[in-house]
């Protein structure tokens, strides 16, 4: 065995009892000449091992740019402040070899697009294997037979047959398999997805979240999944944290989050989002756009947008409030410690 | 204006349809080979019947590779169709002589809205150049075609002193799609085709804009054919639906027929492949396996059959005929039809 694998071992006794995840006051600012933009502006999130947290956000609201932050897959532009924690190593503090060890061995990560994840000029079953070779030191032969045992866990039909295939060869349905299975070939204990079935079609998206729901269950990952559509945080998160110009805005568990926002942009999402029933009706907009991260506004950066803000909105960004156990909002109007207004029992996710 | 008003008239009355579209088909040959022979077809659209009725919304839905992106083009007439005819409100579209409309007077009347809202902006023209063009082409004065540009443009919601001289850059996303309604809707077309017009859009914006489309329809006397993926979408604009599968109908038919008794297995599984938005009632089965196949060489006979959970020996021998489920509702699939020789045939229809 590599002396990679031992330290990764060796890592894992320390993160007993710790979650999997910690984040506490993430900051990252892409700084360029002429402007600088400030993507993720003091994030805290946590992360129970064997737990889905789903984050939701628009574009722009910095869901995916906290993902990457979470295994140092930034630019060197960005800039980088607060601490990230993943199963008890600071990751910030990685130098590069213990980074390449982290990626893929401890965390892993899943695309929207496979196309641009997948190598095109390597077949599927060869970049599974080098993956398990380079991390696990086993034989040509050993790591041939687990990427098999992959395919098959991802539920490729013909499997054997579909190891010799490139990419191209696959339906997207398939790619998107194929790229769980790479991701998976190590065991990670942590899966970060990034939008990973937005481009599928609705048939093919529920089977890859029944497929991710399953796996996450049988393996014990901790899964961390940014998508910008509230249908599919229903369908495979614990808990779901939402994201507005850089701050999560608001935390709960999925059901309860679902049934009775708090926040006022929460509430307006869950208004905006179409869905069955709503013939006839006219939709519940938020009005105006998100702001320009360029120059955040000095207090709650959805105030601007908000119907209910009020000369303190602007003052100061709220702290967060937390009116139940395991819920969380950054607004004002939210009452610590008991509900803000009188809301339907939450449904337990 | 130099338009007259016989652009707008309606000519055969209002049970005479719009568009109607007889068997409609456009195949793409798929070269290859050492001489670069024709090595497969592609059947895009293979046989697409339907009509669209005055003033009401026709959706179209299905996945990747079903043709609805195909047929919104062969609407527009962006592709030339290999087979198939177009009747616009009487008049046969593209024929020449009596009862004839040329296609540059049926594209005055039919106006299409894309899903890339910046590829389909000219980005080095202002946005209100960009919305009297067309009126200008069709000899629109410039003074009048810049007039009604900002009126068109306070009606989709930007205040034109602010953003007439704006260029597509410095807009969101949302904004410019608005941008592009606005277009399409300067020659008062009385058809607009809106090809996943809210797909690139976040969901606090979508909403926005689909409200912005009921506005104009109403204030305008619009017809729309919508397109998209997004089945709750379709039933929240749509009067009447279409469910493509492979480049064929599966099923058509006032809204709350299709969502509320879909009688095609492939409209089901549709259906029910949506996100429940109840995480206590999470789904535990998907309702298909599989991707939707490619549509060069479908499948024989019926084209859901590979993925169908009922099919049968019929099922690969023939293509169904459409059953009528009444109310004019109709769907694609043996088991509706009596005495089609599927074991499970009637079951529906009744």
């Amino acid at each position: 065995m590599s002396g990679a694998a031992a330290t990764a071992e060796a890592a894992r006794p320390a993160a007993n009892g710790a979650p999997l995840v910690r984040v506490r006051d993430l900051t990252v600012r892409f700084v360029s000449r002429e402007a600088t933009v400030y993507a993720v502006n003091g994030v805290d999130l946590d992360l129970a091992a064997g737990e889905v947290l789903c984050i939701l956000g628009e574009s722009g609201s910095g869901k995916s740019v906290s993902l990457r932050a979470l295994m140092r897959l930034l630019p060197r532009a960005a800039r980088v402040g607060g601490s990230v924690e993943v199963a008890g190593e600071d990751v910030l503090a990685m130098d590069e070899r213990r980074l390449a060890d982290f990626r893929g061995g401890v965390v892993s990560m899943i695309f929207q697009e496979p196309m641009t994840a997948l190598d095109p000029v390597f077949t599927i079953g060869r970049q599974i294997a080098e993956t398990v070779r380079r991390h696990e030191g086993v034989s040509r032969a050993a790591a041939e037979a687990r990427a098999l045992e992959l395919l098959e866990l991802v539920q490729i039909p013909s499997a054997r047959r579909r190891l010799s295939a490139y990419p191209h060869e696959l339906s997207g349905g398939l790619r998107q398999r194929a790229m769980i299975a790479v991701a998976l070939a190590c065991r990670p204990r942590l899966l970060l997805a990034d939008e990973p079935t937005t481009a599928l079609d609705a048939t093919v998206q529920i089977q890859i979240l029944l497929l991710l729901r399953r796996l996450q269950e049988e393996l014990g990952m901790g899964v961390v999944f940014v998508t910008h559509d509230l249908g599919v945080a229903g369908e495979i998160a614990d808990r779901v944290a939402v994201m507005y110009a850089g701050r999560v805005v608001e935390e709960g568990p999925v059901g309860a989050l679902m049934a009775a926002p708090l926040h006022p942009y929460a509430r307006g999402l869950l208004g905006a989002t179409v869905h069955a029933g709503l013939r006839g009706t006219r939709l519940t907009t938020i009005p105006g756009a998100p702001p320009s991260l360029e120059r955040l506004p000095a207090g709650c950066a959805f105030a601007p947008r908000c119907a209910e803000a009020e000369a303190a909105c602007l003052a100061a960004v709220p702290a967060p409030r937390r009116p139940a156990p395991g819920r969380m909002a950054r607004c004002i109007r939210v009452a610590d410690g008991a509900p803000a207004e009188p809301v339907p029992a939450a449904r337990t996710g | 204006m130099n338009e007259t008003p016989t652009h707008r008239a309606d000519r055969g009355g209002p049970a005479q349809p719009l568009l109607l579209v007889r068997d409609l088909r456009r195949h793409f040959p798929i070269r290859g080979g050492l001489f670069g022979g024709q090595v497969a077809t592609v059947r895009a659209v293979d046989g697409v019947s339907f009509a669209v009725r005055k003033g009401e919304t026709l959706g179209i839905v299905g996945e990747s590779g079903c043709g609805k992106s195909t047929t919104a083009r062969l609407l527009m007439r962006l592709l030339d169709p290999d087979a198939g005819t177009m009747v616009f409100d009487g008049e046969a579209v593209g024929a020449t002589g009596a009862g004839g409309m040329p296609l540059k007077e049926y594209r005055r009347q039919v106006q299409m809205v894309f899903q890339d809202s910046y590829a389909s902006l000219n980005p080095r023209l202002p946005i209100e150049d960009t919305i009297a063009f067309a009126p200008r082409v069709h000899g629109v004065p410039a003074r009048e075609a810049r007039e009604r540009a900002h009126e068109l443009l306070a009606a989709v919601g930007l205040e034109p002193a602010q953003f007439a001289r704006r260029y597509p850059h410095e807009l969101s996303g949302g904004q410019r799609q608005r941008v592009n309604i606005a277009r399409a809707l300067a020659l008062h077309p009385r058809l607009v085709l809106l090809d996943e017009p809210v797909s690139a859009l976040d969901k606090s914006v979508e909403a926005q804009v689909l409200n912005l489309l009921m506005d104009l329809k109403e204030r305008f006397g619009l017809t729309y054919v919508f397109i998209s993926h997004d089945l709750n979408v379709v039933q929240y604009v749509s009067d009447r639906v279409l469910v493509m599968y492979l480049g064929q109908v599966a099923e058509q038919g006032p809204v709350e027929a299709i969502y509320e008794r879909p009688a095609h297995p492939y409209s089901q599984a549709l259906l029910a492949s949506r996100p429940s938005m109840d995480p206590a009632r999470r789904r535990t089965e998907p309702p298909l396996t599989g991707d939707p196949p490619n549509p060069v060489n479908p499948p024989s006979g019926c084209r859901f059959r590979t993925r169908c959970p009922f099919a049968e020996p019929v099922c690969a021998e023939r293509a169904p005929a459409f059953a009528d489920l009444g109310g004019g509702h109709e769907a694609a699939c043996h088991m509706a039809l009596p005495g089609s020789g599927h074991s499970r045939a009637g079951r529906l229809a009744a």
